[in-house]
């Protein structure tokens, strides 16, 4: 690893390897440079369809940077990478599947008051079914927390780790049963229809079933709502963990839990907190993602939970807006690669962002670097 | 709901016979008779042999089914070796076993599949490729010694380098005598010497090793840059390898040049050639290589690294080179069991190789006891046989729906064990020849009142 290897470097005469560092970077420097030419020659041959791409993967950034805030957080508190956490986030859309498709939840209001207009009805409706999706997540996880977490505390980290990897098997092939969610992809349905805008001389609303005019950007109010629904989310988080006690709690117990502990802050329940809390951003992320996406199945949630980790630990794992960089990285680095690329190779560019994030700079963009080796 | 008993009560024996072969072929091998030995564990392949062939009615002691378990608990016990090496001796948390044991049995099924076909560039290609890069990870090795404390970027660049040369140079060589082999081969009509049995055979014991050899080149490359992050960070960038080489396969058609392989629609038409022979040399082969190599020295230091990296580096061990070393050896015993699996099923689809099946070795480390080669053997047996063999029959008769309970009830029995008993079923426990050999205490330096037992 570079900075050790600098650290621990008394003199350069006597280890003479430390001189050639320069061959490690200018082989990424040649990657970063081939990948920008790539990118800039794209650019410049179809700049509409390069928009196109980049509104794209910020509508999937957006989303990760939803299920990453839970990644972040509980490996910030308890030093645990929650595997279970991408399946948390598939109940969230499976619980807002049925609400809508069997309960009718995104239009009650209008059972209850029949004279309400049809769009107060639609917006009461969407964030009761999001709202129910959240609340079912953070008791899954706060139950996950207490069943399989708790009393692994003090064993070895990576029981913990095997175990977070059993509770997400256990829910992958639970709702994978046929009276749970079966095993089968199941087409989605939206609380609420779609609106596309096109841009092209100013915003146009496109009208159903016509194709947009030759050289438009377009983008839907699904697009709108993700990036409203992160920017807010964003926004509560911070003021959560900056201005609140329990924030306050959250950052103590992140630094020295021990010494926490002795100050009479209730490590669990913080750790409880920390859980429901991401777990509840997870569960919005999953009502957005089957929206966005609408074609759900039990195991929807492992690659955008790994994503999503990959985002974390991009922006510098426990740091909150790193999570939220990261996460928009992530979804360019994406997009890029299906439309450029081979829509296959997406999964493949995320674990090399992995790789490299990790050899260049363990401690992501955000994250401070290291005090000692624990 | 028909439940038939006399099922039930066969295939317990047979396990508890599987199991208890296991015992003893382990006490045999470990018996200080060298004779008793080689005559132990002739019996111990013909035994299993026996019951393959004997016919008691219209089918063998062990038919079909069963022969499939137990040549898939053969590979799945080198595979969990192989990841009992990485995780249980040397503490390193791999999820990328199942990306090896795919790129061995890809590789291996390749060579055969080709040489069917009566093109022997799959055998030229790959072997001069394993070989020429074997060589540059030694020659730049060496060359590195002069150069120490260099960043691990960089010697991962020039080993990468050399390796994608000496792949260039593989694969115009065996181009080149690809054409001077072909007339061997002979047509359809006269069959020339490489098309007979004996040649494919012993090119399918060269495909086997050569996979291996592939799988641990790979993982050296992988490994040396990948192997310094953390042991949790690790875990991740080993399992998005498995994920990139499942991805690989499934557009093995289309992003790789090789159309045989099929891409995701799974590649037929492998030769079966995987005897029960084969597989229990192999197995025996692997137990013997890895055993040996725990109570060695270089074992012993691969084990100090999971004990603590800092007093290991204090007593003078290389924790970096001896972490690779654990890696590329354990995913030598992936490949090799990839290529044995490979030539029995006869067919690969990447479906057998998605990161979620690979989740298994480490189930099955995990219960038999990190650190326990007895315990991940046997453990890989039990899964097989219980699990894949008797649970999914009896659960098959209950109901289409009831199979899929099998996977509800592993994480289940995983998180239980986890709670309960984390260090595994065995736990550091060995059976016969597994166990440490007694050491003879050392007379010049002065007597000691009893001997110590090695690699505790």
């Amino acid at each position: 690893m570079p900075q050790t290897a600098a650290s621990a470097t008394p003199s350069l005469a006597r280890r003479p390897g430390a001189r050639m560092a320069w061959i490690g970077q200018g082989f990424l420097l040649l990657l970063a440079l081939v990948t920008f030419l790539i990118l800039a020659r794209d650019l410049i041959r179809d700049p509409r369809l390069f928009v196109q791409i980049v509104i794209s993967g910020l509508q999937l950034g957006f989303v990760y940077a939803l299920i990453a805030l839970g990644y972040t957080m509980v490996y910030g508190i308890v030093k645990l990478i929650n595997f279970a956490h991408g399946d948390v986030f598939m109940v969230g859309s499976f619980v807002s599947f049925y609400a809508v498709t069997r309960f009718q939840l995104h239009v009650w209001p209008a059972f209850v008051f029949p004279t309400l207009p049809r769009g107060v009805v639609v917006v009461i409706g969407s964030l009761t079914v999001m709202l129910l999706s959240m609340i079912t997540c953070v008791a899954l996880a706060v139950t996950i927390e207490r069943v399989a977490y708790k009393p692994l505390r003090d064993a070895p980290r990576i029981a913990a780790l095997i175990t977070a990897i059993g509770v997400s098997f256990f829910l992958e092939f639970f709702g994978a049963l046929n009276f749970v969610f079966s095993p089968r992809f199941i087409p989605y349905q939206r609380p609420f229809e779609v609106v596309t805008w096109y841009f092209k001389d100013g915003f146009h609303a496109l009208i159903e079933g016509t194709a947009p005019p030759e050289g438009s950007i377009t983008f839907s109010n699904i697009f709108v709502i993700i990036v409203a629904a992160s920017v807010l989310t964003q926004v509560v988080l911070q003021f959560l963990v900056r201005r609140t006690k329990m924030g306050k709690a959250m950052r103590a117990s992140s630094f020295d839990k021990p010494t926490a502990r002795l100050m009479g802050i209730n490590v669990d329940q913080v750790i409880s907190f920390t859980f429901a809390v991401g777990a509840a951003f997870a569960g919005l992320g999953g009502v957005l993602y089957a929206i966005a996406y609408p074609s759900i199945w039990s195991q929807l949630g492992i690659l955008p939970g790994l994503k999503a980790f990959v985002a974390a630990v991009l922006g510098g794992i426990g740091s909150i807006p790193g999570a939220f960089v990261g996460a928009l990285i992530m979804g360019q680095a994406e997009a890029l690669t299906m439309g450029y690329i081979s829509t296959p190779m997406r999964d493949a560019v995320a674990f090399t962002i992995l790789i490299i994030v990790l050899l260049v700079r363990p401690t992501g963009i955000f994250g401070e670097p290291e005090k000692e080796k624990a | 709901m028909d439940f038939n008993a006399g099922f039930l009560i066969i295939s317990v024996v047979k396990i508890t016979a599987v199991l208890a072969w296991i015992y003893g072929l382990l006490w045999v091998l470990g018996h200080a008779s060298r004779a008793v030995k080689a005559v132990g564990v002739v019996c111990a392949f013909a035994v299993i042999q026996l019951a393959l062939s004997v016919r008691i009615g219209d089918s063998a002691i062990f038919n079909d089914f069963d022969q499939g378990l137990l040549f898939q608990a053969c590979t799945m016990a080198m595979v969990s070796l192989g990841l009992n090496l990485i995780y249980g001796f040397n503490g390193q948390f791999s999820l990328g076993q199942w990306g090896f044991y795919g790129i061995g049995a890809y590789a291996a099924a390749d060579v055969t599949y080709r040489w069917t076909d009566g093109d022997a560039r799959g055998l030229l290609v790959l072997g001069i490729g394993v070989m020429l890069g074997g060589l540059t990870i030694w020659g730049v090795g060496q060359l590195l010694r002069r150069y120490a404390g260099m960043p691990v970027l960089s010697a991962f660049t020039l080993y990468l380098i050399g390796c994608v040369a000496a792949g260039a140079i593989a694969v115009w060589l065996g181009g080149a005598l690809n054409g001077l082999l072909a007339p061997l081969f002979g047509t359809k009509g006269a069959p020339g010497p490489l098309s007979s049995a004996a040649a494919l055979q012993v090119v399918f014991v060269l495909a086997v090793l050569i996979a291996g050899g592939f799988a641990a080149e790979v993982s050296f490359l992988f490994g040396l840059p990948v192997l310094t992050l953390g042991s949790d960070y690790f875990g991740i960038a080993t399992l998005g390898f498995t994920i990139v080489i499942n991805t690989l396969m499934v557009n093995s058609d289309t992003i790789l040049p090789f159309p045989e392989m099929k891409g995701g629609r799974g590649m037929i038409g492998i030769p079966k050639l995987t005897t029960w022979f084969w597989a229990f040399l192999f197995l025996v082969l692997v137990i013997i290589v890895m055993r040996n190599l725990i109570h060695s020295s270089t074992g012993r230091a691969i084990t100090s690294v999971r004990e603590d990296e800092t007093a290991a580096k204090a007593m003078g061990i290389d924790v970096a080179a001896n972490k690779l070393l654990a890696f590329v050896i354990g995913s030598f015993f992936a490949g090799i069991g990839g290529g044995v699996y490979a030539h029995f099923i006869g067919f690969l689809s990447p479906g057998t190789f998605d990161f979620l099946v690979g989740f298994n070795p480490l189930i099955i480390v995990v219960f038999g006891g990190p650190g326990s080669m007895s315990g991940t053997i046997a453990a890989s047996f039990g899964w097989i046989f219980f699990l894949e063999g008797l649970l999914r029959v009896i659960l098959g008769q209950m109901g289409t729906e009831a199979p899929t309970w099998r996977f509800v009830l592993y994480p289940i029995a995983l998180l239980l064990l986890i709670l309960v008993r984390p260090q595994g079923l065995l736990g550091r426990a060995e059976w016969g020849f597994l166990r440490a050999p007694e050491v003879q205490p050392r007379t010049h330096d002065g007597p000691r009142a009893t001997p110590v037992p090695a690699g505790k």
